[in-house]
């Protein structure tokens, strides 16, 4: 049960970190000038940016809570079990980005969770 | 190097015949690093011990321990080579090519684990993990935008 708890946690706010910083760098816009002092300039914007802060949290809690999982869990189990992330990743970008997915990509994120639901089975 | 980059960018590399040796390196270096790294830190979670005790005081002699283990900074490094490499080849590979490679990770760690650690691996979790590696390959060679067709 707790494995479970601490894998939707690594899970969720692995993905949430995702969207966040997604977010953030769609608002900053696209990095197309490479030359040192635009980075700094980006780097500047990032930096002030809250979606980035709260990404950033959400990809720490996603890490430590991963090493709590490690600390109990298998390997074996755990980075084939936190591939749950893109069928969260899909559903989210569904319903809260209202993205279109397409059918091979459901087909492909179908596979996936059978390959999860066997490898939590399998535990 | 870094400007013949930014005009690589421009054109797709989906063929496997125009593969750059650099491209064909760092699609091998990523997932070994990437599974590798999980590995590392796996290792040096064992060596903390188990997290039962979520208070505020044992969290922080865990948090002590986690980084004063050479393992964890060794996986973190991994990690990191991953991160790079993976960022490297995207700036100029299609993510649609360079995704379902990387989703062999997702065999090589359960492998990495056996193999390093002796972890025992049930028979189902490797049809498992080969059921994810397709499905993320699958996943990564549908078209990558879905907002606006082309």
């Amino acid at each position: 049960m707790r494995t479970f708890l601490f894998l939707a946690i690594v899970v969720l706010s692995g993905t949430g970190g995702d969207i966040a910083v997604t977010h953030a760098m769609k608002q900053i816009g696209e990095v197309k000038n490479f030359a040192p002092r635009a980075l700094l300039g980006v780097l500047g914007r990032v930096l002030q940016s809250g979606w980035m802060w709260l990404g950033i949290a959400l990809m720490a809690l996603a890490f430590f809570s991963l090493l709590a999982l490690l600390s109990w869990a298998q390997v074996s189990f755990v980075v084939p079990a936190t591939a749950a992330n893109y069928v969260v990743g899909a559903v989210g970008a569904k319903f809260l980005l209202k993205e279109r997915v397409s059918q091979a990509r459901w087909a492909g994120l179908l596979l996936v969770a059978a390959g999860v639901a066997l490898v939590c089975a399998a535990r | 190097m870094k400007q013949a980059w930014l005009c690589d960018a421009h054109v797709p590399m989906t063929s496997s015949r125009n593969l750059l040796p650099k491209t064909i390196a760092l699609l091998i270096l990523v997932p070994i690093f990437g599974s590798l790294g999980n590995v590392l830190l796996g290792k040096g979670m064992r060596g903390v011990g188990e997290i039962r005790d979520l208070s505020v005081p044992s969290l922080a002699v865990y948090l002590l321990k986690i980084l004063s283990s050479g393992w964890i900074w060794l996986g973190i490094g991994s990690l990191l080579v991953f991160f790079v490499s993976y960022l490297l080849v995207l700036s100029w590979a299609d993510y649609s090519y360079v995704m379902p490679v990387t989703a062999v990770g997702y065999v090589l760690a359960p492998l990495l684990a056996h193999l390093l650690l002796g972890e025992a691996v049930p028979g189902a979790r490797w049809v498992g993990a080969a059921f994810i590696f397709l499905g993320v390959a699958l996943v990564g060679r549908t078209p990558p935008s879905t907002t606006g067709q082309i």
